[in-house]
Parts: structure tokens; sequence; C-alpha cells
């Protein structure tokens, strides 16, 4: 017997009985469109998340000043003056795993331009640091050697001061005052959203490294800096340039055995790592949940297939003494199954998606459809189909045609 | 001539808990192609396991049958199937069409489990409908059709795969008695083309239109007697 045939007789079967074949499908239309929601759902998380990685830039380690104690009280991380621009040199030249480094100095300042102040972040840093975030120049022209050399007094923008002091009007060529000192905005940064904390990165002013060493911070360590960011060659060596940066600088601070470490090194791709980890151990978590339902739907199926096969008995009987084999038997109610699952996979796709839809309109949630999930969720389907009307096809490939005809 | 059907020595036990009960106690009997057999008997008597047997639907307990040459003894239940699509015909008490299907779907159906082609089928299935005075009804539903109606469109069914023997099971059993004349009629018509026909019945003028007669009792045969020469006028 043809396939074809096959489905032409279980779609015949299906519409014989409209009513019980949408309500038997309804479980897994339920199912289905619960597991592509959630799955939606989920990997719009993990999405906002690799977002967020791509923002700070990828292999990045971030080596931070170790604490000092003054007087008995500790400072707490980054409290101390421990890390030069000399470290950072070193680290260039002597850690083969690491592409760039650069150091950063971090302070508070009052940006002015003409009537309008602004009072944001001021970072003074080399031009790796832009390179190291990925970070590129939206108008004019960036930080650069020189500028840093001669402690050139220029600044670049970022998006939010811009606009806080600029409106919509290009800043670069125009005189700004940063704690009361002129500056040259040279140019203006693109624009990079929230931090994996939820900082707007945008809000902050860059100058050359030695120029807010000198002029700006005064610290009583002229050529001590904040943080260094340091540049993985790759994402599999950034391990391995964690480790040398770490015994580098235990070398060069002379800190042997069990002495505290001055400085401490974060992997800021890992610590994001873990958390895209666990939005997808969620998105799973969920999609399980979700296919619980789908479970209790294929039971559904599986039920009525029974009463189905019950109730026809005699047109088994029928088909079995013209000549029908077991299989035919077994594979029309199989193709029944089967359908009833699938056309519930795809009305379960289609308001998944819609119902994703909605949610990340409403919610302004991004939810992501991947192919890939719908083509899960169809196959899911279909396995649910076979799975669930076998048994009941079985029953049916298996009946004595005469006690069959006889059926009442 | 080669007989159509050879039974010898049939004997059919059904097992039921440790009671036994031998419902054919060795039946033999041979039909020859062209003939129209009536096997009669009371309820009980064996007739209807023996068209069960005969209609490859069951198993002889032991004992040899042979159908168009095939030695149906040893065969599994899907040879079983292969035979009755292709070498029978069934017409039952019950009509036994399936519903909401038009009769002409209905009349394929051996055909589709015989796996011929869909066009072929439509103009094998409309022959056959024609052969039994349906021509024009092809797509109405059972529902739609008399109670003689539906038994045309089964013994066109039971036609369409030019069967070596058609089996009908108390075929007017359903029927009033002027519809019953006319699918008798039918049945000697098709007979008198040399299609060869076993029924069984308990009617003694319905067994009247065959031309052989075989009795059942307390399954064994009581009497064999031909009624009326081959072809005679009924």
């Amino acid at each position: 017997m043809d396939f074809l045939q096959t489905v032409k007789i279980a779609l015949r079967a299906l519409r014989t009985n409209k009513m019980r074949s949408f309500l038997t499908m309804l479980g897994i239309i339920i199912g289905i469109a619960a597991v592509i929601a959630m799955m939606a759902v989920g990997s719009g998380a993990s999405y906002v998340i690799s977002q967020q990685i791509a923002s700070i830039g990828s292999n990045i380690i971030l080596v931070l000043p170790g604490s000092t104690t003054s007087g008995g009280l500790r400072s707490g991380s980054g409290g101390s003056q421990t890390l030069t621009s000399d470290d950072v040199k070193a680290i260039m030249a002597e850690c083969p795993s690491v592409d760039l480094a650069a150091p950063t100095v971090r302070s508070s300042a009052l940006v002015v331009f003409g009537n309008l102040n602004w009072s944001t972040v001021l970072m003074g840093t080399t031009p790796e640091m832009f390179e190291i975030r990925e970070w590129a120049i939206s108008s004019g022209r960036s930080i650069n050697q020189q500028d840093v050399d001669g402690a050139a007094k220029v600044c670049l923008l970022g998006q939010t001061v811009a606009e806080n002091l600029f409106g919509s009007s290009d800043p670069v060529g125009k005189m700004v005052r940063i704690k009361k000192v002129p500056f040259t905005v040279i140019g203006l940064l693109e624009r990079k959203g929230q931090s994996p904390q939820g900082q707007d990165q945008d809000d902050a002013v860059f100058v050359p490294l030695r120029t807010a060493q000198r002029n700006l911070i005064r610290s009583p360590f002229p050529n001590s800096v904040g943080a260094l960011m340091v540049k993985g060659k790759s994402e599999a060596l950034l391990a391995k340039a964690e480790e040398e940066v770490n015994s580098l600088l235990k070398q060069r601070h002379r800190i042997t055995g069990s002495k505290e470490a001055d400085f401490s090194t974060r992997n800021l791709s890992e610590i994001l790592a873990v958390a895209e980890q666990s939005a997808k151990a969620m998105s799973l978590l969920l999609g399980a949940v979700a296919s619980i339902s789908l479970l209790v739907g294929g039971i559904g199926i599986m039920n009525i297939m029974l009463v189905s096969v019950t109730e026809r008995t005699r047109e088994i009987g029928i088909r079995m003494a013209i000549g029908a084999k077991k299989n035919d038997i077994l594979l029309q109610f199989m193709t029944e199954a089967v359908l009833l699952t699938m056309l519930g996979g795809i009305i379960g796709i289609a308001l998944g998606a819609g119902g994703a839809t909605v949610v990340s309109r409403m919610l302004s949630w991004p939810t992501l459809i991947s192919f890939q999930s719908i083509a899960i969720a169809f196959v899911f389907s279909a396995v649910v189909g076979i799975f669930f009307g076998f048994y009941p096809a079985k029953k049916a490939a298996g009946l004595n045609p005469i006690d069959a005809l006889r059926y009442e | 001539m080669a007989p159509v059907i050879s039974l010898a020595d049939i004997r059919r036990v059904f097992t039921m808990g440790d009671q036994q009960f031998e419902a054919l106690k060795g039946i033999s009997f041979a039909v020859a192609a062209g003939e129209f057999v009536a096997i009669m008997g009371a309820s009980g008597s064996g007739k209807s396991t023996c068209m069960n047997i005969l209609g490859c639907l069951d198993i002889p307990t032991s004992g040899r049958y042979h159908l168009d040459g095939l030695d149906v003894g040893g065969m599994g239940t899907d040879q079983l199937a292969e035979v009755r699509n292709k070498k029978l015909g069934f017409v039952f008490q019950g009509f036994n069409l399936l519903a909401r299907t038009p009769a002409i779907e209905n009349v394929e159906l051996p055909l589709v489990y015989a796996g011929i082609a869909a066009r072929e089928r439509r103009t094998m299935a409309q022959r056959a409908l024609e052969q039994v005075g349906l021509a024009g009804k092809e797509y109405n539903h059972p529902s739609q059709l008399s109670g003689g109606q539906q038994q045309r469109v089964a013994i066109a069914r039971a036609l369409v795969n030019n069967p070596a023997v058609i089996l009908a099971d108390e075929p007017t059993g359903n029927l009033d008695s002027s519809t019953s004349e006319e699918i008798m009629g039918l049945f000697t018509a098709l007979n008198r083309q040399g299609i060869t026909i076993i029924m069984v019945t308990h009617e003694r003028d319905v067994a009247e239109y065959a031309a052989r007669q075989i009795t059942f009792r307390d399954g064994r045969i009581i009497s064999d007697a031909q009624t009326k020469h081959v072809g005679q006028q009924g």
C-alpha cells in the first residue's frame, strides 16, 4: 500500500472526528508552544549576556592593585598604588600569551562646556585600551602614543557625556574644561551600552594616561596606575596569559611563598561565560518543564488512539479480510497518530513563536527563536506521535480478523 | 479439471480454558471452478468455522487445504492476507462497507492493498460497479445507498480483484425478500459468467439458487448434493 494512500486514509479518519482530533492535538499544541516560547526566552537571555561579553571586549583580564594597610585599616582591593606603568611594559614584553596591555587611572571629574556641565568618570589610559575593549571612534580620532608621551590636553568623549554637553552637534574640535583644565575634544567614541554590572559605559571621558597623572589626579605616586587591562592572544590562551601575568607580577613585586599578593587578576569573560552557562541551563530547565506538558499531550494521544482502535475494530476487520497485512494496519494508525502530533506541532510552533514575540514586545525582553529549536520541536512532536501511537497501532494490527469482523 | 478448492480431513478444535470443543470433525470436499455451492446448516453446525477456514481467516487444527493450487496450511498471517487479497472475495451479511467512504473507494480497497496504481484502480472499480449495476452511484456514501445497493457495492468489492472464489456469508441475511431475490439473481448471473461462488446460508429458498448444497451438522457434512447441473437455469 502506498504512503500517499495511507496519509489520505489517516486524514479522513481525523476529519471524521474534528472536535476530538482538535482536543487531542491541543495537548501537543500547548506542549510545543510552551517549549518554543521558553527556549526563545531562554536563548534571548543568553543573547543579552553574549552581547555584554562583546561589549567589554573578548579575552580580557583585569589586574587590580591589592589593598593597603595604613594604621591598621585595610583599604580593600584597589586601594593601593602597587601597579605601575613599568608593570604594563613588562607584561607586554615578557608574557608570550599576552597580546596587549593597557594601564588605566580613574577618577571622577566635572566636565564643563560653555554654560553646561556634567559630572562623569575620568579615565586616563593609553591607545591600547581602545583596542583591547574593541571600542571604535565614531568621529574624530583616538588618543595616540604622542598624546600620551607629550601629556597632551586632549580628550575623547563617551556618547552620554557628548549628549549632555553638546546635544546632537559634533563635539570634535571643541574645548571643554575638565577639573578646570582646558582640553580639546579630539574624538567621540561609539556607543557601548550597559556593562554587565549595569553601568553606563558611555558616561565617561578619556584622556591620555600621563595627562591624567600629571594634571588631573596628582597622586603622591606619579608613576602608579589603577587597574590594568590585559588582552590574551586568543580565548584558548587566556588562562595561560593570566598565569603568566600573575607570576611575572609576583616576581616584579617580590612576592614569594605565602606572602599575600599586592594585586589580583580577574578574568572577565570567564565570569560572563559562567553567567551565560547559567542562562543556558535556565532555558534548558524551562524547556524540560515545558516538555512535561508534551508528555501529558502524548498520553492524551495514546488514549484517544486506543479509543479509536476500539471504535474502528470492525473497519480493521474489513481491511484485514480484504487483504491488509499487519504492517498496513500498524502503519495506518501510526500515520494517524503522527499526523495528529505533527499538525499539533506546527500549530504549536506558530503559537509559541507568536507568544514569544508578544512577550518580547510587552516586556522588552529579547527573544530568539532559532531554526534549531523549531526543527527540534517539529521532530519531537513526530517522535511523540510515533512513541505514543505505537502501542494502540500495535493493538490494532494484532486483532484477529474474525473477532474484529464480528465486533459490534 | 483441477478443483479450485480442496479440503482434506479438516479439523478445527477450539480450546477454552481446559475445555476443548471440536467444531469441525474431519471435513473433506472439493469445489471445481465455476461451481455455485451453498453451505447449509443450523447455527453451531460448523458451517461458519468452515467458512472462516475457506476464507483464510482461520487456520485448521489439522488437515490440508488447497486453494487455487496453493497449500494454504502452512502459511503465516501476512501470507494469508495476501491470499485473501488475491484469491478471495468476501461478501458479508452486514455488508461491511467503510462508512463515510464513497462506493468507488470501497470497491478500490482490495486493489489498494494489492498495490495497484490509483488510475488503474479507478478503472477496475468502475468496471466492477457497472458489473453489479451500480453505474452512476460511484460517489455515493454507504449511508446514501439502500441495503441492496450496499450489498451490490460489497459484491463489486469482492469481484474487483478477479478472485478465484467469492465467499458469501449469509449475503441476504439483512435484506428483505424482494431485495434478496435481486441479490441472488446477481450471484446467479455472475456464476453464469464463470465465477466460482461459495455461499453460507441457513435459508432453504436462498440455498435453492445454488447448484450444489452441502449440509453441515455437528461439525460433519451430512449431505452433499448436486441440485442442478452447472449452468442450468434456476
